[in-house]
């Protein structure tokens, strides 16, 4: 009677399961990176409804900034700020800014239209999010040029959808 | 007539840049939600508001159902002229509302 050798014949396909549970364990850092570029580029693809504001126009990231908590408790009222960075003059002002919800069932929360009288262009509500989910903000300026920002929100209670 | 609230200094020197915050009461209904008999309350929110400071506009909202329930909005305007500001605004109804506060300028 032989006794079965453990170590031989199984241990590479046991070293292989170990490298690939590794494998799996590291993927998602690696491809992170990825994924975020992917966001920066293509807010037309998250919200639809952006290339009616923009009219097929380029948006550029920066200028704006979109202050929203990291984490909404309560999806009925988030409250947000938009600032963009601007002289506020009469020959470069911001014209208008498009807020943009990636999972409301309406993806168009609102657009403010400002002017050099303005002063500072900075705007703050409140907004209905319902769910976890990207906002995205995109300042038209006086030159034509847009400019975006884009906040990621985790939601807890969720508005809209529910009966409340 | 729908009830608002204003904060906004009442004077200010000349070529300030200064707060406007307007919050207007109205329930900005989603279109979503239903009565206790099972009905869809049809989606009603205050749609448009416009500002003009001493006859001119100086900021105009476009809101949708995205907006939180009493809308509030906080934004600037560069303190010219003494005058007023005129806030107006109406919802999918075709209910309108107005409120207006003077801006008292020194220098």
């Amino acid at each position: 009677m032989r006794t079965p050798r453990l170590a031989d014949p199984d241990a590479p396909a046991r070293r292989g399961f170990f490298a690939r549970a590794a494998a799996l364990l590291v993927a998602p850092w690696c491809f992170a990176p990825f994924a975020r570029a992917q966001d920066a580029t293509s807010i037309e693809t998250i919200v639809p409804a952006i290339r009616d504001f923009t009219k097929g126009a380029q948006v550029r990231k920066g200028k704006v900034k979109l202050d929203l908590p990291r984490l909404a408790d309560n999806g009925n009222s988030v409250a947000l700020k938009i600032s963009v960075q601007s002289p506020m003059s009469q020959a470069d002002f911001v014209r208008s800014v498009g807020l943009f919800s990636e999972k409301n069932p309406r993806p168009v929360i609102a657009r403010f239209y400002f002017g050099p009288r303005a002063g500072k262009a900075e705007i703050a509500s409140r907004i209905r999010l319902a769910g976890t989910q990207r906002v995205i903000a995109v300042a038209e300026l006086s030159d034509g040029s847009f400019w975006s920002d884009t906040a990621t929100v985790d939601v807890t209670l969720s508005a809209c959808l529910d009966a409340s | 007539m729908m009830l608002s609230r204003i904060q906004m200094p009442q004077s200010a020197k000349r070529g300030d840049v200064i707060e406007i915050r307007i919050a207007i009461q109205h329930p900005m209904e989603t279109g979503y939600r239903h009565d206790e008999l099972g009905r869809a309350i049809p989606a009603n929110v205050v749609n448009r508001m416009l500002v003009r400071y001493g006859g001119d506009e100086i900021f105009r909202a476009e809101m949708g159902t995205g907006i939180a329930a009493n809308p509030y909005l906080a934004f600037f305007t560069i303190a010219q002229a003494s005058g007023e500001v005129e806030f107006s605004w109406v919802d999918d109804t075709g209910e309108t509302g107005f409120a207006k506060q003077t801006l008292t300028v020194e220098g």
